[in-house]
């Protein structure tokens, strides 16, 4: 939690300001019934008219005093608050930065997206919320009643009963309130979540005439929140009722007492009317703090969920003295065994010893799950190995400085991503400095010149998020050129041909040839064509190195290589990946 | 509350929405809304007399015993009593009102959930193809959401603000005119300061909520991306980028709240002032005499002025909710006014039985035969056809939108138990076809036949019966596998939905899981491996049984093994019906009596697979690899 509030440092003067604005505006405001009784007494009762005048001036000037005041404290819980909320998403974000793959895994996109957004939204809120209210309340509360008790001790009593009176109510409420609400918030998530999956399986539904079925379902669920909702609310309905029973409890005590101690002399009849505004305000604060607490548990989810990102441990560093380059490209594993930290324990990679020398082209090829990707996504440290040690360049990348490492071995994920902007500016990831000319040499390369100098904006057209106005294909072969500006020491190609045809996935990998000849190439396909023609092919098997040795090799020995090979053989298997094609532009509809 | 504009959508105010969502309501809950009003105007009447209190206690008690020095406080004991009664009822209105509108809020909320998720399911493909799905989610999140704040807090406040202002200045007149009018003018004082001030915050609440936007948009791309950034160790870039969108969203949000926290002390302080006024003012009256206006009175008119204003900014700090409100019911109201699926279908499938002579008579029991109950609307007689599986398409024409065809002069012809099968690249329109059979959506030109009948002549939902449906992205429902597999038919027995797994291999794998056929599936069955979710959706087909069958086959991966279980199952479904298979699998293509070969929209080579190999055209192109043209 101390990292949650650390950003809220930089707006102390800010909220230190608000808080003596709203400090000001409430005395202010406490005041001012008590100079409305020194009107009636001494004014009006007196029959003084330049008394009416006179405390009718201090009135005054104490209302625009509480207008200073409130605004004041306006314009500083605004600054503190939403400065506040931009400094922590930033130290949000910031810190996201340094997350290894590892800390991603854990958290997940859409996890990390709330928290930057709705979490933080609810914080800002709260912080807002308690700069006005939660300093009002309280010296409003105290102030009323130093108010009420100077006018009055004898009268006491009857706060002090009613007060306990709405503490004990008060918190009855807010807890089985808020017990309620949990699980309306619960059955409302399933509520939506099954909404969700008639939206999403729509197609289901309808070709299996399920509307009927579906509609009942929903009437269930929906009458079940309905219930819980109820039951919720009704609790939080008895709060007005609740309040007015206090309040009027100590008018009418107010009265009688009041009433006794002004005929017997003890009170003026002004004392009297501020006593009752003293009484009202008292017990509305109580109101307000039960409502703070309601707001305070609501917003600790959200705190809560924000501190888990912000005390996140990074799981990989930088070295204390980094190895500054990378020699070239010759990989080493040396007895490799993996686990993902968020996986159940068991190892996904198993004592993988492979050694390839720079500059060499390597397939692999291996079921769903035997560890294709993971094996490569040690090389350039996206994880740490869990036992034994991987090798770049001769050297354990444990040992390189970071930045420098994924700078030498470049990766095409298999999930990969374009940003929003342009052809250019996505290109230039890999290289900020490259020349347009170098930009169309590495598109080249990876086969993107043929569509990219057909756009009329060429190299700067626009990119939309997420680059859904590219076909995958195109997207593929972008996402390679971009890894290839880096000029690595090692390339990794993790499944990035998937959708582009044969004929070209053939010419991007000849372009190689000769657009990085020393970089050592690894090529993850599920495609025998694509890694046919390899060095050598490496065969993965639940998690461990099946077989390794060239083409014909593999097809003469190895039995896993032989049938993927043999289904593929005739035809490709697969008539849809085949025939991508780029001029797709109606795909989305055929989802 | 008053700041979570931050959430509040677009800022365009929809006063007939908001009507009809207070017509939506009434409809139900019309006379327990009556009651409410009732209850409020109770409570407001007792809060008003415990307010007037403090006169008749000044006036007609205090002031007359202590001139008179009496100490007989028997006539204030009685009218003590007299309040007390009258606060009781009040708060048991208060009590009242405040249940009763967790019932009409909460019974209406679950109605028009209720009405919009059955309307939704009524709707074509076309607005599920047309929308996002995040969109149509946010109609039950988002939406119905702000009507809850809407119904539950914002109306009761209002009809209290209302009857409050009415009472309070009656009452105020009834004490002093003079003083009312000073408290009126006042009041007009306050409302056009905060008409000007919202004015001012509206703008650039707009501000705020477009820079928000980018945030989110920025950081939801980037979250995305983390890992590309990671790899292309672009991390400080990012947080630079980050930096820029955020600080304008800091800017205009600091304006935005800035300028909304300005109204609060502004109306407060303004009431002060008219307080003082009226103070001063009304003591100047009681003194001179003449003006009617006792001590009592003044004191309980400071107490009315200030109760005159409370309502008028309760009543401003609910505005932005009903801003937000309207915007929400009309999306709600948009989504409830789209025209569901037409369905002038007539020829109900009914169970039949196949008498000695070759006529068909419809029976009650199952009895794995089907008929099409055709009423000839010229004649009155009712035929009845032996359904079969017999698709014809003849020249048929298909846009998804009317500029746009994308599917041109298709005809093909399929005989019972046949097998079709459709090759050709993403976007040549395979799926689109079979979106017509089973009339996800209407064609433009031509006719499609189903057993001869056309199939616009079919009810959709028997249609759709007769017709199996295996998609490649397998949606499952939460609930256990057997569940899951029941869907195609809701009254199958336990072992019929047994024998259906077995008939398409995936009863070994189910039994292998924890609980067998009782392990329950989250969501879109998280829990499976995405071969086992496909084996559950062929499974689910075969226990509907149906005399044909349309199948999207998944793109082969290159794990073998499951792909053959997967394969075996299809293999094992499509046997005797007729069939139309979106092909991935070689074996499939191999199998079909009739490979329709598609492009843009046309198909462009048919026949079996030795027939369209001697072809050389673009099935040996496929099949082969695209060698064509080395």
């Amino acid at each position: 939690m101390r990292k949650l509030f650390a950003p809220f440092a930089l707006y102390k003067r800010d909220a230190v300001l608000s808080v003596i604005g709203t400090v000001g505006e409430v005395v202010m405001e406490v005041f001012i019934p008590f100079i409305t009784a020194y009107l009636i007494d001494r004014g009006i009762e007196a029959g003084n008219m330049d008394a009416i005048f006179f405390y009718g001036g201090v009135m005054l000037v104490m209302a625009f005093l509480s207008l200073g005041f409130g605004l004041l404290a306006g314009y500083f819980s605004a600054t503190a608050a939403t400065g506040y909320a931009c400094s922590l998403r930033e130290a949000i974000f910031d810190k996201v930065q340094t997350y290894s793959f590892g800390n991603i895994d854990k958290f997940s996109t859409a996890g990390l997206v709330t928290r930057m957004t709705t979490d933080v939204t609810n914080i800002q809120n709260a912080a807002l919320m308690l700069l006005r209210i939660a300093v009002r309340t309280p010296v409003m509360l105290v102030s009323s009643l130093v108010m009420f008790l100077s006018i009055s001790t004898e009268l006491s009593p009857i706060i002090i009963v009613a007060a306990i009176f709405l503490a004990i109510a008060f918190t009855l409420i807010v807890s089985n309130a808020t017990r309620t609400f949990n699980k309306v918030f619960d059955t409302y998530d399933d509520l939506n979540a099954s909404v969700q999956e008639n939206v999403g399986a729509i197609r289901v539904v309808k070709a299996f005439v399920r509307e009927a079925y579906e509609k009942e379902r929903f009437r269930a669920a929906a009458n079940k929140l309905y219930r819980l909702f109820v039951r919720a609310e009704s609790i939080v309905a008895l709060n007005n009722p609740v309040m007015m029973i206090a309040i009027n409890s100590c008018i009418i005590a107010v009265s009688w007492l009041g009433a006794h101690f002004v005929v017997g002399g003890t009170m003026t009849t002004g004392q009297l009317t501020s006593a009752f505004s003293y009484v009202s305000q008292m017990l509305m604060s109580l109101m307000m703090l039960s409502m703070i607490a309601v707001m305070i548990t609501m917003s600790m989810a959200s705190a809560r969920r924000i501190s888990q990102a912000l005390d996140e441990v990074p799981d990989i560093h930088d070295p204390a003295e980094p190895v500054a380059s990378v020699a070239n490209g010759q990989i080493d594993f040396d007895h490799v065994s993996f686990a993902y930290a968020t996986g159940d324990g068991e190892n996904v990679l198993e004592d993988i010893d492979l050694h390839i020398a720079s500059g060499e082209t390597i397939g692999i090829i291996g079921g769903t799950g035997s560890g294709k990707s993971s094996l490569v996504s040690l090389l350039s440290r996206l994880y740490d190995v869990t036992e034994g040690s991987v090798k770049v360049g001769g050297v354990d990348v444990r040992s390189y400085d970071l930045t420098e490492l994924r700078d030498a071995v470049s990766v095409v994920l298999q999930k990969n991503v374009l940003f929003s902007g342009t052809i250019a500016e996505n290109l230039r990831w890999g290289n900020e400095n490259a020349t347009d000319e170098e930009l169309m040499n590495a598109c080249r390369a990876a086969g993107a010149d043929e569509f990219v100098e057909r756009l009329a904006d060429g190299l700067n057209a626009r990119v939309e998020r997420g680059g859904v106005n590219f076909s995958g294909g195109q997207k593929q072969r972008l996402c390679i050129a971009r890894a290839l500006l880096k000029r690595p020491k090692v390339l990794i190609l993790d499944d990035s041909t998937s959708a582009v045809d044969t004929a070209t996935d053939a010419r991007i990998r000849a372009a190689f040839k000769t657009y990085i000849p020393g970089t050592t190439k690894i090529i993850i396909a599920q495609r025998i064509s694509s890694v046919q023609d390899a060095d050598r092919i490496v065969v993965m098997s639940g998690g461990r190195v099946n077989a390794v040795g060239t083409h014909d090799e593999l097809v003469a020995t190895n039995e896993i290589y032989r049938s993927v090979f043999e289904s593929q053989a005739e035809g490709t298997g697969d008539f849809d990946v085949h025939a991508a094609q780029d001029e797709d532009v109606t795909a989305g509809k055929e989802a | 509350m008053a700041q979570n504009e931050s959430r509040a959508p677009k800022m365009t105010f929809s006063f007939d929405a908001l009507m009809r969502a207070l017509r939506y309501m009434l409809k139900n809950y019309g006379a327990l809304f009556c009651f409410v009003v009732v209850c409020i105007a109770f409570s407001a009447f007792a809060i008003n007399r415990s307010m007037l209190f403090t006169q008749i206690l000044i006036d007609d008690y205090i002031e007359p015993m202590l001139v008179s020095g009496s100490t007989d406080f028997s006539g204030l004991a009685a009218e003590i009593v007299k309040l007390g009664v009258i606060l009781v009822i009040g708060v048991l209105a208060s009590w009242g009102f405040n249940r009763l509108m967790v019932t009409i809020s909460q019974g209406t909320m679950r109605n028009l959930r209720e009405e919009v998720f059955e309307h939704m399911e009524g709707l074509p493909l076309r607005f599920f193809d047309t929308h996002q799905h995040g969109d149509i989610m946010s109609v039950y999140t988002n939406d119905i959401d702000t009507l809850r704040q809407f119904y539950g807090q914002t109306l009761p406040q209002l009809v209290n603000s209302t009857i409050t202002l009415v009472v309070t200045f009656t009452t105020m007149v009834a004490l002093s005119v003079p003083l009312t009018a000073i408290s009126v003018v006042m009041v007009v004082i306050m409302l056009v300061v905060m008409g000007r001030v919202s004015g001012f915050a509206g703008a650039f609440f707009a501000q705020q909520q477009t820079d928000l936007g980018a945030v989110d948009g920025y950081i939801e791309e980037m979250m995305d991306g983390q890992k590309v950034v990671k790899v292309f160790n672009h991390e400080a870039d990012a947080s630079a980028d980050f930096r820029r969108v955020n600080d304008r969203l800091r800017e205009s949000s600091k304006r935005a709240n800035l300028i909304s926290n300005l109204i609060m002390p502004l109306n407060a302080n303004l009431g002060n002032i008219s307080c003082v006024i009226v103070s001063v003012v009304g003591g100047w009256m009681a003194l001179s005499g003449g003006w009617g206006l006792t001590l009592g009175a003044l004191a309980s008119f400071i107490t009315l002025n200030r109760n005159f204003s409370q309502p008028v900014t309760q009543v401003s700090q609910q505005m932005s909710f009903v801003t937000m409100a309207a915007a929400g019911a009309r999306r709600v109201f948009d989504l409830l006014d789209e025209e569901p699926e037409a369905d002038e279908g007539y020829v109900t499938l009914v169970n039949a039985r196949e008498m000695e002579d070759g006529t068909i008579e419809e029976v009650e029991e199952r009895t794995g035969t089907w008929a099409w109950k055709w009423p000839h609307r010229s004649t009155g007689e009712v035929e009845y056809v032996k359904q079969a599986g017999e698709l014809v398409m003849d020249h048929v024409d298909f846009g998804y939108t009317s500029e746009k065809t994308v599917l041109h002069d298709i005809t093909l012809f399929a005989k019972p138990g046949q097998k079709i099968a459709f090759v050709g690249s993403t976007g040549a329109g395979k799926t689109t076809i079979t979106n017509l059979i089973n009339r996800f959506y209407d064609i433009e030109d031509g006719k499609i036949r189903y057993d001869g009948i056309n199939i616009n002549k079919i009810r959709k939902g028997d249609l759709r019966r007769s017709l199996g449906i295996v998609l490649q992205d397998t949606h499952l429902f939460t609930g256990t596998v057997m569940d899951n597999i029941r869907y195609g038919r809701l009254d199958a027995t336990d072992e019929e939905c047994m024998e259906a797994a077995r008939l398409v291999h995936a009863d070994g794998f189910i039994r292998r899981l924890p609980q067998g056929y009782q392990t329950p599936i989250s969501g879109d069955g998280a829990e499976l491996s995405q071969g086992q979710c496909q084996l559950l959706a062929i499974a689910r087909a075969a226990v509907a049984d149906p005399p044909a069958l349309i199948l999207d086959e998944a793109t082969s991966s290159i794990d073998t093994r499951t792909e053959e279980i997967v394969a075996r199952g299809m293999d094992a479904l499509m046997a005797g019906r007729t069939t139309f298979v979106i092909a991935h699998r070689l074996s499939t293509v191999k199998n079909a009596d009739c490979i329709m070969v598609m492009e843009q929209g046309r198909i462009i080579e048919r026949g079996n697979h030795d027939e369209l190999m001697e072809q050389r055209g673009r099935y040996w192109q496929l099949y082969t690899g695209g060698k064509v043209g080395e």
